[in-house]
């Protein structure tokens, strides 16, 4: 015999979401459209939680997650570039695979699927970008700000960011002081 | 912050450079929608205009007629609403002092118009995402500038 239930998908969801997110002990609502709308903001930790108890049912979050875990490595990675300690660049992948406790292959195609740019090409951008600011200052030589981000020497450092930015360190210092002068 | 898609606007005389020019971005991965102007004075009422979306990311060609790309550039730079607008300059000549000066005055990218539409891909697909970090990555817009 078969026995014909009638079924609504909306209410399912809602009840299923109910019973996950207050077993999390995460405080929400329903808004008028029927989004979940968290009453505060969640940790990356928590958001794996809700993910972890919505994958049974079929449910997972949308890309939000995916944006949360890609700030986390551009956190992480700005955190290496601008620490003092000087890490060997061949080390970024373990420290961030680490530090994340992902995979780094997981870790690159996540970040490159969301930010179209892949992980390498961001710390070089992140080196450069800081390169630029020391160079503005003014205090320190091209060696220096080689040595300070740690490049092997100051023809690598020029080669990158010429490579990077299309122009020469030297040309650069000159752009900007000019656009400062005129402003 | 903004949003994708990217919104990009095009400023150029050349009808068959617009075209080419949109069919090279739509070959871009990231995904974006388009605005296309055909002069330097069609540009600035655009972007004057109080309800027009504003571009993330403005691709003006330096020869146009009525007003060309840098006496643009210039506005652009020297108004308080506009001024932080992302500009690419989009030219066939690709002398240093023209690039330098672009700099000097403001522009952010300079490109020099490639012959083949494999490059013009590439290069718009690299403007673009680099363009897209400086937005979504707290990158100082200032020290931004880029010649390909």
């Amino acid at each position: 015999m078969k026995l014909h239930i009638k079924y609504d998908t909306v209410t399912v969801c809602k009840v299923v979401l109910q019973e996950q997110l207050e077993k999390l002990d995460i405080p929400f609502v329903f808004n008028s459209l029927g989004e979940v709308e968290l009453k505060k903001p969640i940790t990356y930790s928590q958001h794996k939680d809700i993910n972890a108890a919505l994958v049974k049912y079929g449910m997972e979050i949308l890309d939000d997650q995916r944006s949360i875990f890609v700030q986390k490595v551009k956190d992480t990675i700005i955190e290496m570039v601008n620490s003092e300690e000087r890490l060997a660049s061949a080390k970024f992948s373990d420290y961030l695979a680490k530090k994340l406790n992902h995979g780094y292959g997981h870790i690159s195609k996540i970040f490159s699927d969301v930010t179209y740019t892949s992980i390498e090409t961001f710390i070089i951008l992140q080196k450069i970008e800081k390169a630029k600011l020391l160079l503005m200052n003014g205090d320190l030589t091209l060696t220096e700000v080689a040595w300070k981000l740690n490049y092997s020497s100051v023809q690598h450092l020029s080669n990158q960011f010429k490579k990077t930015t299309g122009i020469t360190p030297t040309a650069f210092q000159r752009i900007m002081k000019m656009r400062r002068g005129k402003v | 912050m903004l949003k994708l898609p990217l919104h990009v606007l095009l400023a150029d005389d050349d009808e068959d450079d617009r075209l080419i020019f949109k069919d090279a971005l739509e070959e871009v991965k990231m995904k974006t929608k388009v605005t296309i102007v055909n002069d330097g004075v069609q540009l600035m009422d655009y972007l004057l205009q109080a309800d027009s979306e504003l571009p993330g990311i403005i691709f003006l060609d330096l020869n146009m007629p009525r007003k060309g790309g840098m006496e643009c550039l210039q506005d652009i730079r020297n108004n308080k609403n506009l001024k932080n607008l992302t500009i690419a300059i989009y030219s066939t000549s690709a002398s240093e002092e023209d690039i330098e000066d672009t700099f000097i005055k403001g522009a952010n990218i300079y490109i020099k118009k490639p012959n083949d539409f494999n490059a013009l891909v590439r290069i718009l697909s690299e403007v673009i995402t680099i363009n897209w970090q400086y937005h979504t990555s707290d990158l100082n817009k200032d020290n931004f500038v880029l010649s390909i």
